[in-house]
């Protein structure tokens, strides 16, 4: 792999973070982040559709319109998106059951569209490839990094498992209260901001 | 004096430039700052001469807390033993409330501390008020590892993510309690936790007890009134006889720190004003419509002089609602912030039946709008001067 196919996977790992530098699919990391386990299956489905739908736009890019190229665009991701909901249903229905609307909501995730857009359509179907997958895991790495938390905090558990003992735990004659403000939204919005505020300190970046 | 300002002056060459300590230089410059008027003058205009600085007036709101807090060690140790006289009942309570007020001083003071020497400043005093807040504002029950986790969240998340004293949006103290609201709303929230006794082997204990404000809004379809008669009379409350979070139930001990606050001219009575005139407004209005509709809603007859001393409203509104940092800057905005506070309160204590106590989010509320009511005060001034320059 050549440095620029290189640059553009590792980018939007930490110093273009879909998430955390652009600020994107904020919506979708606050609602499957209570759970690892949602966190990983969203990260699969996002991934999935992200580097497919670049793929597919890349190879169109020539033949698409350019103004009617949103709703292309739009067409390719959604159908991406139904695929990816039915195989879920058939394959992991409860999980799917978990994520409700989220995964259908993939489709309005703003960083499918921004990549199409910003992306595919000027870029080669190698350099797409490369893109969606350096986007999604940014993406999936954030996801992952906020639900370790929300779930370990929130629930004791890490993938189901139990993680902090149960004896340490207020009922069963502890002291331990697992924290409510991790199973709502609010929780991710603050492990998030943390996060980002971690990633500015070290990057030294600065909103204009 | 003369031995320490030695000591101090004696060691101070270790904390700066190249001295062994000169990271530690905050810590030593707190000590020197708090023992001694600052001797720097001020270099550049304006110069504005005030004998009175951050540090003084962050310890008059501490002076201006005594009396709420001497109160609650005093409530306190009445609900553990109350057969003996004053002081040593007073002495039953200091073994529940110190605890809670170390353990807040010294995470905090942590946190200033690891910041300032971060970032290369001076430890801010706001911590001398936010570590005195925070205990005021829990209940006696709260585990003291709570305290620490909600005391870091309200220091770090509260404030100096913002950048630190006088910077933060939201009052550090209000955001530590809603944060302990949230995260464990077992150990803040309902009946249980509000006040204590000696169980059956000696051992202090939260017992099962409401708070007059639970207890009004307990039922439907009666009024809040009755519901709370025979246990807590109106002067029972004003004077603080009654389970609650430690500093917030003598409204009469609120009073005279904020009296207090008032004269020493460090409380703005404009924001004390208007909290209480939205308050007593909201009141009345919800208590007509409650007879208008034959409301089932207990909470919206209650009258206004019982919402002033239930529940944290007066100690909200002399403690929390004047910290000048989060509260509007303009005279006109202040009385606006106020308002928004006292309407917010009632409305969330009568309409949410989820959330008895209403100041702390109304408080945090008016907060997140201060900024946007100056905003409005300032343009509409400038629209003002502008017409009347215009001919």
């Amino acid at each position: 792999m050549d440095k620029i196919s290189k640059a553009i996977i590792s980018d939007p790992l930490v110093d273009n973070n879909p998430i955390t530098k652009q600020i994107l699919g904020i919506c979708s990391a606050l609602a499957v982040t209570v759970k690892m386990e949602q966190a990983v299956v969203m990260t699969f489905a996002l991934t999935f559709v992200l580097v497919s739908s670049n793929i597919i736009i890349s190879l169109l890019r020539k033949g698409i319109p350019g103004k009617v190229r949103i709703i292309v665009q739009l067409t390719v991701i959604a159908s991406l998106v139904i695929l990816i909901d039915q195989v879920l249903k058939a394959y992991l229905y409860d999980i799917s059951k978990q994520l409700s609307v989220f995964v259908g909501l993939i489709i309005t995730n703003c960083i499918i569209m921004g990549r199409a857009e910003a992306f595919a359509m000027q870029n080669n179907f190698k350099e797409s490839l490369y893109d969606g997958f350096g986007n999604s895991f940014g993406y999936g790495l954030i996801l992952i990094i906020v639900s370790t938390f929300r779930e370990l905090f929130g629930s004791g558990t890490l993938f189901n498992y139990q993680i902090i003992p149960t004896w340490m735990y207020l009922e069963q004659g502890g002291w331990y209260v697992n924290n409510g403000l991790m199973l709502l939204a609010p929780g991710a919005f603050i492990i998030l901001g943390l996060i980002i505020w971690v990633q500015r300190t070290y990057t030294h970046f600065i909103e204009d | 004096m003369k031995i320490l300002r030695n000591i101090l002056d004696k060691i101070e060459p270790h904390f700066l430039g190249n001295g062994k300590y000169h990271k530690l230089y905050p810590l030593y410059e707190m000590a020197d700052t708090f023992l001694f008027t600052p001797s720097d003058k001020t270099k550049n205009g304006p110069h504005v001469r005030d004998a009175i600085d951050i540090k003084r007036v962050m310890s008059f709101v501490v002076i201006a807390m005594l009396p709420a807090l001497l109160f609650g060690i005093y409530n306190i140790g009445r609900q553990i033993d109350s057969s003996g006289d004053i002081f040593t009942t007073f002495l039953a309570g200091l073994p529940v409330v110190l605890p809670i007020i170390l353990v807040s001083y010294t995470v905090g003071g942590f946190w200033e501390m690891l910041f300032a020497v971060t970032r290369k400043h001076e430890i801010n005093e706001g911590f001398l008020v936010t570590g005195m807040l925070i205990p005021l504002v829990m209940p006696p029950t709260i585990p003291l590892w709570m305290v620490a986790v909600a005391t870091s969240f309200g220091v770090v998340i509260g404030k100096e993510i913002f950048g630190g004293t006088g910077y933060n949006i939201f009052n550090p103290a209000l955001v530590a309690r809603a944060f302990i609201f949230f995260a464990y709303p077992g150990a803040i929230s309902g009946d249980a936790v509000w006040a204590i006794a000696k169980n059956r082997e000696g051992f202090i204990d939260g017992i099962s007890q409401a708070t007059p404000l639970l207890q009004a809004s307990a039922e439907q379809g009666v009024q809040a009134l009755e519901l709370i008669k025979g246990q807590f009379s109106w002067w029972d409350m004003f004077y603080g006889f009654i389970p609650g979070s430690i500093g917030e139930t003598s409204t009469l001990a609120i009073i005279i720190g904020g009296l207090f606050l008032l004269f020493t001219g460090i409380g703005n009575w404009r924001i004390m004003a208007g909290t209480l005139l939205g308050m007593v407004l909201t009141a009345k209005l919800t208590n007509i419509f409650a007879v208008a509709v034959s409301s089932e809603n207990p909470m919206l007859y209650l009258p206004a002089e019982y919402h002033f001393v239930m529940g944290g409203f007066a100690f909200g509104m002399v403690f929390m609602a004047t910290d000048p940092v989060s509260a509007s800057q303009t005279d006109k905005g202040r009385w606006m912030y106020g308002i928004l506070i006292g309407f917010m309160c009632v409305i969330i204590r009568s309409i949410n039946p989820a959330y008895p106590e209403g100041m702390m989010l109304a408080i945090l509320f008016a907060n997140a709008f201060a900024p946007l009511i100056d905003y409005f005060v300032m343009k509409s001034h400038i629209k003002q001067r502008v017409k009347r320059f215009a001919a």
